[in-house]
């Protein structure tokens, strides 16, 4: 019986896979993303101390968050912030929710932000007849099909450039060109009118400072910037796990994120924001509010899944793993796509409704290679699919299987006798040693791949008789 | 070490693989209580069931010297998970001791033995594929190159995309039929490209996948472990 979330898996992947456009694609987007990960990190002096510097950094934030979080949230408040430590996605929403409606806000800018995603801030905003414009081109364009991000760091990277013109210039009311300068300047001119004329801002943090309280912001487009300068308020959304000591550590992390995520050496914007306006400040909002977000990242820590909350969302996995290149960003069915978001998603929203992510693996490990602040993706998977057997999540003629399995390995006659079996078996349904059409699990297999029958006689049988020992005699 | 793969279905490369060895002057030894190191049951989350596998292991390979497996996976099950299927202490200890001497066929060629030279001939246009254990879990780079290069008479032609994976995964290519059949299409297309009458390889796992696929494809390129190549080509 297949859940309802695997036959939707299913259906995206089988999508996904037969059009030959987006695989061929993602395969170019994948090769040239893996070439500027390792052309630009191929420029550091040694990558493997960077990787350790930024491993370790990480995992000594998130092994002190409660230190760092409280250090971060004085100096935020000490100058002229407003922290609230939101436990769960309601409580965040519900804070957010206030200040909108404080502000009697009409116009909502929003920088490129996963957790409010993942909190569905949007839709609540516009329940209450709020206007949420996204400004990051990606965010901006799914945002008007409606569909979920394709990438951590690319959300319409499914999309062509046909498909983007369509879209605009329907939004337009009037033909524009299939030119990526023409549609670029398009949304500019869109969101320029947006930002002069929001009331507030939200944005994301990509790092939270500890020890001065200074949100940073990475964007190529400028984007962070605007929305979080122009509006009277700012409200940026941190998973509380987002945190780095200090500036030093800043260096590092910056560092590595641009260049494993985009292979930039930095990006074009990075904004640091440290309280609102000060009197001496030209520009800036007049209130700044940080909503930090636990939402299940405090039940991480401590456990053996601790490392994943190492992750600084370069988008690294998905450039690097061929299970992205196949099924696609949406086959995740969660703003957390690629190899962290198998990993993430299941621990944050739990294994129903997602257990068939960490099997949508093969373990290959170019994630875990990829990874610059080395988060052990797939021993993290191989964990994630120990919990869902043990929770009963998975069919239990598996366990009868495994089991039988294990008893004929600690039984070398057993094992001997089940071999001689299979031969025996496979004997009738094998030509040139080779079965097209097998029963049972292995119809999967012979559905796409002939299948090599079991040897006459197996090594073990051969080793045993002096006749067929190659070269000195036993 | 000869794996599961090894026993059942693919002997000839055990075969290879001794007589390669013993060629290079190694003592060996089939210690009869190996069966399957259990990384089938580990890789889908049984880790108890793979412990009971992995105990059985360890004690059948206690007193030797070195261990060498003719698959990648299985030297790097042992390698990379068996210290850690065991809580701390005597068994860890063990655990790690097996880890210490086990390798994967060409780095003991290579790593083990140094072997610089080899008394080998074999014809033939030939590309090889990595594997992801292999490459990313044991290391295993350009020693497999290394010793193709002492190969007279083979035209070796680097793959595409070598360290891509196959898509074979254990259960994942059962599991997942529809993501595995893609990937090791791509794999076979890259393998197509290159011309090459031969694949070779140095896990059976992948083998058996690849030329699976390339059988149901009606392409006609040979599909052989490395220690298969080396022990055709062996001159006395």
């Amino acid at each position: 019986m297949r859940s309802p979330e695997r036959e939707r898996f299913d259906a995206t992947v089988a999508r996904t896979i037969a059009d030959r456009r987006l695989q061929d694609w993602l395969a170019d987007f994948q090769a040239l993303a893996q070439e500027a990960h390792d052309d630009a990190l191929g420029e550091l002096d040694d990558v493997e101390a960077w990787r350790d510097a930024l491993s370790d950094v990480r995992a000594h934030t998130v092994a002190h968050l409660d230190h760092y979080l409280e250090q971060f949230a004085a100096n935020v408040e000490g100058h002229g912030g407003h922290v609230f430590l939101a436990a769960t996605a309601a409580d965040a929403r519900a804070y957010v929710r206030r200040v909108v409606r404080e502000k009697q806000a009409r116009l909502i800018v929003k920088g490129k932000s996963m957790v409010t995603a993942e909190i569905e801030l949007n839709p609540m905003l516009e329940a209450m007849g709020v206007e949420v414009v996204e400004t990051d081109l990606g965010e901006f364009i799914v945002q008007l099909t409606g569909e979920a991000p394709y990438h951590i760091i690319a959300p319409a990277l499914h999309m062509t450039l046909g498909q983007i013109r369509d879209l605009f210039s329907r939004e337009a009311g009037s033909e524009l060109p299939a030119d990526a300068d023409a549609l670029a300047a398009y949304a500019r001119r869109r969101l320029r009118e947006k930002f002069l004329a929001a009331d507030l801002g939200i944005s994301g943090v990509n790092f939270g400072i500890a020890s001065t309280g200074t949100v940073i912001l990475v964007t190529n487009e400028g984007n962070g910037r605007l929305s979080t300068t122009l509006p009277r308020t700012h409200v940026a959304v941190m998973g509380i796990e987002r945190l780095l000591p200090d500036w030093q550590s800043l260096d590092c992390a910056l560092t590595m994120l641009t260049r494993a995520g985009t292979g930039q050496r930095i990006s074009t914007y990075v904004s640091a924001i440290t309280g609102p306006r000060r009197e001496t400040d030209e520009d800036g909002p007049d209130e700044l509010h940080v909503v930090l977000v636990d939402n299940g990242r405090s039940r991480i820590l401590g456990t053996k899944y601790e490392p994943v909350l190492k992750c600084v969302r370069c988008g690294s996995c998905a450039d690097f793993c061929p299970v992205y290149g196949a099924i696609g960003g949406h086959a995740y069915d969660s703003v957390y796509t690629g190899p962290v978001g198998a990993v993430l998603t299941p621990l944050l929203d739990g294994l129903d409704g997602h257990v068939e992510l960490p099997y949508a693996s093969s373990l290959c490990g170019a994630c875990r290679d990829a990874c610059p602040a080395r988060v052990p993706l797939t021993d993290l998977l191989l964990e994630l699919r120990a919990d869902a057997v043990r929770s009963g999540r998975q069919p239990a003629s598996w366990r009868v299987g495994f089991r039988g399995y294990a008893a004929a390995t600690t039984r070398p006659s057993m094992w001997d006798a089940g071999v001689r079996a299979a031969a025996t078996l496979a004997r009738p349904f094998a030509r040139d040693g080779f079965v097209r059409s097998a029963p049972g699990v292995l119809g999967k297999w012979t559905a796409a791949r002939d299948l090599r029958a079991p040897a006459r006689r197996s090594f073990r049988r051969r080793w045993r008789d002096p006749s067929t020992q190659p070269g000195e005699r036993r | 070490m000869i794996t599961c793969l090894g026993d059942a279905l693919y002997p000839a490369v055990g075969e290879s693989a001794v007589k390669v060895l013993r060629g290079l002057g190694v003592t060996l030894d089939f210690p009869a209580g190996q069966t399957c190191c259990g990384q089938p049951a580990f890789n889908s989350g049984y880790p108890d069931e793979a412990r009971h596998s992995a105990r059985a292991f360890i004690d059948a390979f206690a007193d030797s010297e070195y261990v060498v497996s003719v698959s990648g996976s299985c030297a790097a099950m042992v390698r990379h998970h068996y210290p850690g299927l065991f809580p701390e202490g005597p068994a860890r200890r063990r655990a790690e001791a097996l880890a210490a001497r086990t390798f994967e066929f060409s780095q003991f060629l290579v790593d083990v033995l140094r072997v610089d030279d080899l008394p080998i001939a074999y014809p033939a246009a030939a590309t090889m594929h990595h594997s992801c254990h292999t490459l990313r879990l044991l290391g295993v780079k350009d020693g497999p190159e290394r010793l193709l290069d002492m190969v007279d008479g083979l035209d070796y032609r680097p793959l595409p995309r070598a360290q891509d994976c196959c898509g074979f995964g254990g259960t994942f290519a059962v599991k997942m039929p529809m993501v595995s059949e893609a990937l090791v299409d791509r794999k076979v297309d890259h393998v197509l490209e290159t011309g090459a009458d031969v694949l070779v390889g140095l896990d059976m796992s992948c083998l058996m996948n690849i030329e699976g696929r390339l059988r149901r494809r009606g392409a006609r390129v040979a599909v052989k472990h490395l220690a298969e190549i080396l022990a055709a080509g062996w001159r006395e």
